[in-house]
């Protein structure tokens, strides 16, 4: 006995039993052709982590999955399941089931079989096959639909369907493409928090394909955003969100300012920056020096709008214009501001009942846009 | 007001079918029940004769020699069927593909018949190949027996398989088959579990397109056939031009017809049944 294994469970961010596997894709590629669908991909996932490959169509990100399901094979690299590779596994013996965008319900099976269809191919006892079954349908709260078949199904109780489907082989990872996706926007909403609810249940390693930010920034313990074919950053929700690795994030994400120009100087960590809108403060990153051309980012809803002239602040940026165009969406208004050098500024309010009543801002109005240095970032930086 | 037309368009169509199809069979029924004439023909008789004779005359045998027949070619051409409709609907080159299964329609059946002479013959080109290389030393016959039927009926009915199984399959979301593997199924098991079901209207529309025109066959077992493999076209045939008995070949001929019926519409029943199954109702929830 010379490594004793010390069983001490893991515990999630949230504090649930972590099951599921630790998935990791070494320097994996795959080219169709010519075209290159994924470049030079790595990733370490852990066990019980809910993450999500985040980017546009086309990015890469479902051919990742299907290459971790074992419906395809990379080109080059490895994909380890806890360590051990699973490339010689065909998918039918991978510890690892999928949730498909479409759904792929079998259409000449129930409800109740469907979801039984792994236990029967394992020829599992019939008295076990009704307890399983009827456990995952209790859990996507579809139990009283099982003799229903597919066709009589409304999309989210298909989705609910697939995901039980999935979950009944018990595996270590569940893989989800675009699961949400041929959903109306108010039941995405209600069958992500259902989500969540499932991993923290399961507590398995979700991995989570969405070319919708906001999906992916709400539910995942990490995002890894991706953009033709190579992964641009992996990191916490919040960390993608307000520290954007590139100009591509920066606006992928969220909506944003972006604006360029030269940096003038660096002092206590904020840098001076001189662009088409004027002399600007931002927090310097690493590597930033005098004379390098930067991209500058802030997001909307850290721009503040008045009518007022702000007295002088040494640690604010003031721009001035006019408001171009304004969309009201209810809980927000969206300021389009044109500046006196025509850059277009978003600035989003949001209508707190009263705030909105102190200050009505019209079209055409000119007004100040505020914000602290601190809420601009620098994302891209050319050397001098 | 519009007028609606419809009882016009289809009065052609129904003339043709009546004048060609209706008339003729009713010709052969009422044959069916009327007495044998002295030197072929009928006579305006009411009799029974010919179906008393159904009974007794052998017949059976070639009723069942028939039955084993068209099944068996019916079944080796779906095992020939689906595999190769799936393959063409997968395929990359699906309009070349289904144009070759179609070529053989350009040529005329019996010539197509007689090629299958040309190639089964003891100087045909099959036992050429086998004698030069050597794996046969002297010819041998393969003509004139029920497995040389069985082949060329499954030639024969190959395309009116294939097209309809290509329709359904071409339809099939492939992505079933996946969703199959990733639950634990193996390919077999996938293609067993859920592609045969979901494809099941193609292959009931196969089996009607081979089977029931396999049973009627009479050009095939005369041209190929031997002893062993006469099929009930034959007999109906024979009693027709050889004994010159219009009223047992016409009630042969009606006996055969009600039998394809009731299979036809067993099989469209059953189809029905299969596609109700699956067939989308109105959105829940």
């Amino acid at each position: 006995m010379t490594n004793p294994i010390k069983r001490v469970p893991i515990l999630s961010r949230k504090g649930f039993l972590v099951k599921g596997s630790q998935v990791t894709l070494r320097n994996v590629s795959k080219h169709f052709g010519e075209f290159c669908a994924v470049r030079d991909v790595s990733l370490e996932i852990a066990k019980g982590e809910f993450f999500s490959l985040l980017g546009p169509s086309g990015c890469g990100k479902t051919t990742i999955l299907r290459i971790v399901a074992g419906f395809e094979d990379p080109t080059q690299g490895d994909v380890l399941l806890d360590g051990a590779s699973v490339l010689s596994l065909p998918s039918n013996k991978r510890h690892v089931n999928t949730v498909f965008q479409s759904y792929a319900l079998f259409p000449h099976l129930s409800v109740f079989e469907n979801v039984a269809f792994p236990l029967r191919l394992k020829k599992t006892a019939a008295s076990e096959i009704s307890d399983r079954v009827g456990h995952y349908l209790r859990l996507v709260k579809l139990d009283s639909h099982m003799s229903k078949m597919p066709a009589q199904l409304s999309g989210g109780q298909k989705q609910r369907v697939a995901i039980a489907r999935a979950l009944i082989n018990e595996p270590s990872v569940l893989l989800l493409d675009e699961p949400l996706s041929a959903l109306d926007a108010k039941l995405r909403q209600h069958m992500l928090i259902e989500l969540d609810a499932i991993h923290d249940e399961v507590g398995i390693t979700f991995i989570y394909v969405t070319h919708d930010q906001q999906e992916a920034i709400s539910v995942s313990d990490r995002v890894a955003v991706m953009n033709e074919g190579s992964v641009l950053q992996v990191g916490a929700p919040g960390q993608v969100y307000e520290t954007p690795a590139n100009h591509f994030i920066a606006t992928f994400i969220g909506e944003t300012n972006l604006l360029e120009g030269k940096v003038l100087s660096v002092k206590n960590g904020i840098a001076m920056i001189s662009s088409d809108a004027g002399a600007l403060r931002a927090a310097a990153r690493q590597g930033v020096s005098e004379g390098d051309t930067v991209h500058c980012a802030v997001r909307p809803e850290k721009v503040r709008i008045s009518k007022m002239k702000p007295a002088s602040g040494e640690h604010e940026n003031c721009v001035e214009g006019t408001v171009d165009e304004m969309i009201y969406t209810g809980f927000l208004t969206k300021f389009f501001v044109k500046t006196t050098s025509g850059t277009v500024f978003k600035a989003f309010r949001q209508e707190a009942g009263a705030a909105a009543a102190e200050e009505a801002i019209q079209c055409g109005d000119s007004v100040y846009l505020l914000w602290h240095p601190a809420d601009a970032f620098i994302v891209e930086v050319k050397k001098a | 007001m519009r007028r609606n037309l419809g009882p016009v368009y289809t009065m052609p169509m129904a003339l043709w079918i009546t004048a060609f199809f209706v008339v003729p069979i009713a010709i052969i029924a009422v044959c069916s029940f009327l007495a044998k004439g002295t030197y072929g023909g009928v006579i305006g008789r009411f009799s029974l004769d010919a179906y008393a004779s159904l009974a007794n005359s052998g017949l059976a045998v070639v009723a069942l020699k028939t039955l084993v027949q068209s099944a068996a070619a019916t079944i080796f051409t779906l095992v020939l069927a689906i595999p190769a409709s799936y393959y063409i609907a997968r395929s990359r080159y699906k309009n070349a593909l289904l144009f070759l299964v179609i070529i053989p329609f350009w040529t005329n059946f019996l010539i197509r018949i007689y090629a299958w002479i040309a190639i089964l013959g003891t100087n045909g080109f099959l036992n050429g190949f086998l004698v030069s290389t050597g794996v046969l030393s002297t010819p041998v016959q393969f003509l004139y027996n029920q497995y040389a039927v069985i082949t060329v009926l499954v030639y024969t009915y190959l395309p009116f398989a294939i097209l309809p199984l290509y329709a359904t399959i071409e339809k099939f979301d492939f992505t079933l088959i996946e969703a199959a593997q990733d639950l634990g199924a193996t390919k077999t098991q996938a293609m067993m579990r859920v592609l045969l079901p979901n494809i099941r209207p193609g292959i009931i529309t196969a089996i009607l397109f081979t089977f029931i025109p396999a049973f009627g066959q009479y050009a095939v077992p005369q041209l190929v056939g031997g002893r062993d493999s006469f099929m009930l076209g034959n007999i109906i045939a024979r009693e027709l031009t050889v004994s010159r008995n219009l009223p047992l070949s016409s009630s042969i001929s009606v006996v055969l017809t009600l039998v394809t019926m009731a299979g036809v519409l067993l099989f469209v029943k059953l189809q029905a049944k299969a596609s109700k199954k699956i067939r989308p109702v109105q959105e829940a929830e």
